[in-house]
């Protein structure tokens, strides 16, 4: 896309759909997606929502949104956008509803429903091509019941039920799923990754996936202060350094064709951000654990090598 | 029928058909105009998804087909799209009603008044395709409506009643309407096929409460984090479930009224003069009441009452048939393993505080997986209860009926099922 309505921070839309006051922790990175997200997607949207800490947001008799929020059920928020389109379209067609009713429909899940308990629901959406919005908030574990792990919680990283011990002592043994390919290979309209301190690439993305129609989806990384363990203050800084170092690339994928948004020109080394994080102690102290980060380190070059082929 | 039914059919306001019992409930979601019909399949429920995506696929439904991926996904996509003010058709059965049991209770509580027809099958393991109703029983806490079917007729009928009493705005509930596998959904009946402008007359355009639009935005199914307000909510809904009752009446006489045909929450049969009456639902009632004919042929003072409205429960109705009687015979087909069948309890509850309650009100276990329950059964079953009565005494377990060639049977598959 050649025109673009946001070229620096200062054009970040001043309009709030999300209000301040929500229950959710100081500095939640997906809270931050969220509010920037919103921005851009504009308003008359309902959002349909899945288990996890974003539930929280809502809570009755208060909503921080000027939109519609449909909480589901854990496994099924995209089969439940499917009936709120389904019928939003049919009610329209029938002349029972007016087009200006018309709402955007736009699922939003922590990483646990999305690459675990929901991925047959987002796998069906997809291939039916649903007209909707996806943002999986990914802060790599189940946040809101304590932190244990998800499919999307990185290698080497302790949660509540990945505790390093002498018997493991990397913490999580498994890789993170690679959620992004995943969706992609559905081939729908456009998939991307964004980042809380990336905005303007944010608002461009969802810029771009307002002029498509099908499923779009979105995957942002979102830093926890309590599951990370790092400062409120931190998210931001946290958020920036995964991508500084190629930890978390921004890219997007249209029809199934990758493209990188911001190509780091000198990655840094991945013991910054690990070493900013509670959760990757054990990795340092008492001894450093030098194979296991040398391993991170090689995922995300070998990853690399090949974009920059 | 009444002369006036007689002269509606002369007028030429409904059509007979011979329907199968899946053909009658995709008839009455047609007629009831749904607007949307998310499916899964499952046998034995494949029939009515296969019709009504036909008829939408020829332009001779005006409807949404979607086939999800799941019963799950399913339930949530109806609900949602009740929530969002469409009128929302769906089926399943026995497995795929418990795979998506989750969401019965969030669809009662989003207060989604939408229809899901339910084809009894037992449930695994073992598994089977055969009926009983420990999977729409197992809805029975749910907030659902329950409506039981014992013919093609109330099959195609209950749906146009569940969607009336369901919308209504002093209810506001989703509804099962549960049919039988095989013995209901695959059997052919003449059915009276109502025409479209009579039904449109007795079940006008769904009016949501609170649909989900751009000019007022909702939350809906958001957390309840203080202890009273989920207290409060569901005895809103017991509330409304009790409502039902009597707008089912009302929505019964209006049927009534324009179709010619009645329908309580329960039905009688051949109650009058009856000391001994036999209580059952849907399909296999069918057999009870020619047990029923048979017996008084040999001199018993036999009758039966076949519960239609399973939820929200028809004491009254119930109490009202059965005080003064000496003996009830409660057929469950479905077993509370380690407890017994799941009805009997409830009826003897309804009865417990009467002065004239009955002697005896003995608990059976019949029909499971689809077995057959003979006259020679029925005819037992009677006597245990009469014996028990004169006796002055009450069961102490319920009857497992199991017939002498059925465990021959069983035998010798054991035996070929051990190599012997």
């Amino acid at each position: 896309m050649s025109i673009t309505k946001y070229r620096t921070l200062k054009d970040v839309p001043r309009e709030e759909f999300l209000a301040p006051g929500t229950s959710l922790c100081a500095g939640c990175g997906a809270l931050l997606v969220m509010r920037l997200f919103h921005k851009a997607l504009g308003g008359d949207v309902v959002w349909v929502n899945a288990a996890g800490c974003i539930t929280l947001m809502a809570t009755f008799p208060y909503t921080p949104l000027k939109s519609s929020w449909f909480y589901t059920a854990m496994a099924s928020a995209p089969a439940g956008a499917q009936g709120i389109r389904d019928a939003l379209d049919i009610l329209i067609r029938k002349g029972k509803l007016d087009p200006s009713e018309n709402l955007k429909v736009a699922v939003v899940t922590g990483d646990g429903a999305a690459s675990d308990i929901g991925l047959q629901s987002t796998s069906g959406a997809i291939h039916r091509g649903l007209d909707f919005f996806y943002l999986c908030v990914d802060n790599e574990a189940y946040g809101n019941t304590g932190f244990q792990a998800s499919s999307l919680s990185p290698m080497g990283s302790e949660t509540a039920t990945t505790k390093p011990t002498h018997l493991f002592p990397a913490g999580n043994p498994l890789p993170k799923k690679d959620l992004f390919e995943i969706w992609r290979s559905h081939r729908p309209p456009y998939v991307a990754t964004i980042s809380p301190s990336h905005a303007v690439d944010l608002l461009r993305k969802v810029e771009k996936a307002l002029t498509l129609k099908g499923p779009r989806l979105f995957l942002a990384l979102c830093p926890c202060p309590t599951g990370w363990g790092i400062e409120p203050s931190e998210s931001v800084k946290l958020a920036r350094l995964a991508v500084e170092t190629g930890i978390w690339p921004l890219k997007e994928a249209i029809y199934g064709e990758v493209s990188h948004t911001h190509v780091p020109s000198k990655r840094k080394p991945v013991e910054e951000y690990l070493k900013a994080q509670r959760r990757f102690a054990h990795l340092f102290r008492p001894v450093k654990n030098e194979e296991v980060i040398a391993e991170i380190q090689k995922q995300v070059d070998d990853y690399w090598s090949k974009v920059e082929r | 029928m009444s002369k006036e039914g007689d002269k509606r059919r002369e007028g030429g306001s409904m059509v007979l058909k011979m329907l199968t019992g899946s053909q009658a409930v995709a008839w009455a979601a047609r007629l009831a105009r749904v607007d949307y019909v998310p499916a899964y399949p499952i046998t034995p429920q494949t029939e009515i998804i296969e019709i009504l995506s036909d008829w939408i696929r020829k332009g001779e439904m005006d409807a949404r087909f979607v086939q999800m991926e799941s019963e799950h996904s399913l339930l949530t996509a109806a609900g949602t799209a009740a929530a969002t003010g469409a009128r929302v058709f769906t089926a399943t059965s026995s497995q795929g009603l418990l795979y998506g049991f989750e969401m019965l209770y969030c669809i009662a509580g989003w207060r989604a008044p939408l229809v899901l027809v339910n084809v009894a099958r037992a449930l695994a393991a073992p598994i089977t395709l055969e009926p009983d109703h420990n999977d729409v029983l197992a809805a029975r806490d749910s907030g659902f409506l329950q409506f039981h079917a014992e013919n093609a007729q109330e099959a195609l009928d209950f749906v146009l009643l569940a969607y009336r009493v369901a919308e209504d705005h002093r209810v506001l509930l989703p509804a099962i309407v549960n049919i039988d596998g095989f013995h209901l959904s695959f059997t052919r009946e003449r059915v009276e096929l109502p025409e479209q402008s009579a039904v449109d007359e007795f079940l006008p355009e769904y009016v949501p409460v609170h649909p989900i639009k751009a000019s007022e935005p909702v939350a809906k199914g958001i957390p309840v984090l203080i202890p009273p307000l989920y207290s409060f909510f569901k005895y809103q809904m017991h509330m409304a479930s009790r409502n039902a009752l009597g707008v089912f009446r009302e929505a019964a006489r209006a049927f009534e009224r324009m179709f010619s045909r009645a329908y309580g929450p329960v039905e009688e049969y051949m109650l009058d003069d009856a000391d001994t009456v036999i209580v059952m639902s849907n399909s296999f009632a069918s057999i009870g009441k020619q047990a029923v004919k048979a017996l008084r042929d040999e001199g018993n003072k036999v009758g039966l009452l076949k519960i239609r409205l399973f939820r929200p429960f028809p004491t009254d109705e119930i109490v009202r048939a059965l005080r003064g009687k000496r003996c009830v015979v409660v057929i469950d087909q479905n077993i509370s393993v380690g407890r017994g069948g799941i009805i009997c309890p409830e009826v003897a509850e309804a009865l417990y505080h009467l002065e004239d309650r009955p002697k005896v009100i003995l608990p059976v276990i019949a029909g499971l997986g689809g077995k057959a329950i003979s006259l020679e059964e029925f005819r037992h079953s009677v006597r245990v209860a009469e014996r028990l009565a004169s006796l002055r005494a009450g069961p102490d377990r319920p009857l497992l009926l199991f017939r002498e060639d059925e465990e021959m049977l069983v035998e010798s598959l054991l035996k070929t099922a051990s190599g012997g």
